[in-house]
């Protein structure tokens, strides 16, 4: 038993030579290089600054919406909706692939007219292929009194505005 | 002297400007005929002899060649109208109008580039099923396949990419539609489309991206796997030619014979 410890021993400094060791350091510099080019390329092609209309939008005072009313503003992509119970938003773009949804007065419900999604006035999806109901977004009432919406926060549905 | 045309191009074929750029010289031997194609650097991808019945008609329908000719035309045609098109929002649509109504020919050169696209797509699926049905994929021409599925990728992304750039509702919501899709890759779906799009929405960056993709990048990667796609016929051995009629059907014959000997 000693002889086998005495051979493993001896192999030892053979194995690592100076061919090995410029063969590492050379692989290893281009690796951290190859990954260098990739977080490079990544950061120059994902935009710093958008110039992309702001999130919050101002939907006017809370009066000119008559109760029971939809009304959508195509410009930003939402509903502004007055029930018996108060007032909330939806995002008006559709959770299949992003089409812009319409609000039909007669059936009383929210269509798509992509791929056929039908939403309840309360977002809840009816039929179609939308894997998700239109999420209610965060409405508030401005020191000025005006309606306010955050098109960039979502908020759990039935969250009714009573002012 | 009369004017004798064989002998004028003779002369300006074994002229010293003449053999400056074609090395192979004048003459009509099976050897001056190897090295004009041999030494030529478009025509060296392709073989220096073929076979008559490799490039008989009914063997290939000749699809992958009129796929490559409808490339040629949208390369043509898409220069010019580059000249007319800028990929800013203002001003893409009214410049597709303008290209449509004022200027001279640029109705004919949209629609020919137009009518090209979709002719490709097209032509590069029906190469592919003809490819496909006669077993042409096999080997040793499997990873000439591989190439053709990366060229019909690529085709694919031109013919979407140059969608969005007339920039009218139709454009802009197919683009809104399909790079939805790319938000449904798991983890990095968000990302992929935010890179895509160079924002959170088909804007001003998209129709920059889009331009750029169309024009530049992938029209040069069209080019570089057309050039391998072309070199891998005379790699892989020419055309694939299926076994002649005669012998196959002499098989058949010798083993109903051999059956009905049994």
């Amino acid at each position: 038993m000693p002889d086998a410890i005495h051979v493993n021993t001896t192999k030892l400094p053979i194995e690592f030579d100076r061919r090995a060791f410029f063969t590492k350091i050379g692989l290893g510099s281009v690796g951290i290089a190859a990954a260098g080019t990739i977080v490079f390329a990544y950061e120059y092609l994902s935009p710093n600054v958008l110039y992309e209309p702001s999130a919050i939008v101002n939907t006017g005072k809370p009066e000119s919406f008559a109760v029971n009313s939809v009304t959508m503003d195509v410009n930003s992509g939402i509903y502004l909706v007055r029930a018996e119970e108060g007032f909330f938003s939806l995002s008006a773009v559709c959770t299949h692939l992003g089409c812009l949804t319409a609000w039909n007065q007669d059936l009383g419900i929210i269509a798509c007219p992509c791929h056929g999604s039908k939403f309840k006035r309360t977002g809840e999806k009816i039929e179609g292929p939308a894997p998700k109901p239109l999420p209610w977004l965060k409405t508030w009432e401005s020191d000025e009194g005006d309606l306010m919406v955050d098109r960039s926060t979502d908020i759990s549905p039935l969250q009714y505005l009573r002012i | 002297m009369p004017f004798n045309a064989d002998q004028m191009i003779d002369k300006v074929r074994a002229g010293r400007v003449w053999r400056s750029v074609f090395r192979s010289g004048a003459g009509s031997s099976t050897l001056h005929r190897a090295l004009a194609i041999q030494q030529n650097i478009f025509l060296h991808l392709f073989a220096a002899k073929v076979r008559r019945r490799m490039v008989r008609f009914g063997v290939t329908w000749y699809l992958g060649t009129l796929t490559f000719g409808t490339f040629l035309i949208l390369i043509v045609t898409g220069i010019l109208l580059m000249l007319y098109y800028h990929p800013s929002v203002p001003q893409a649509y009214a410049d597709m109008k303008d290209l449509q109504f004022v200027v001279s020919s640029g109705l004919f050169l949209r629609n020919l580039h137009r009518w090209s696209a979709q002719l490709m797509v097209f032509l590069v699926f029906a190469h592919m099923f003809k490819v496909f049905y006669r077993g042409a994929y096999r080997t040793p021409r499997e990873f000439n396949w591989v190439i053709g599925v990366v060229l019909l990728v690529v085709t694919l992304l031109l013919s979407y990419t140059g969608y969005l750039l007339p920039w009218d509702q139709l454009a802009f919501w197919a683009i809104t539609v399909g790079s939805n899709l790319s938000s449904a890759v798991p983890l990095v779906g968000g990302k992929i489309h935010f890179l895509l799009l160079g924002g959170n929405q088909v804007n001003a960056n998209a129709l920059l991206r889009f331009y750029v993709l169309h024009c530049v990048v992938l029209p040069l990667a069209a080019i570089l796997f057309i050039a391998i796609h072309f070199w891998r016929i005379r790699k892989d051995g020419g055309l694939y030619v299926q076994p002649s009629e005669p012998k196959t059907q002499a098989i058949i014959d010798s083993a109903l014979a051999a059956k009905e000997g049994q």
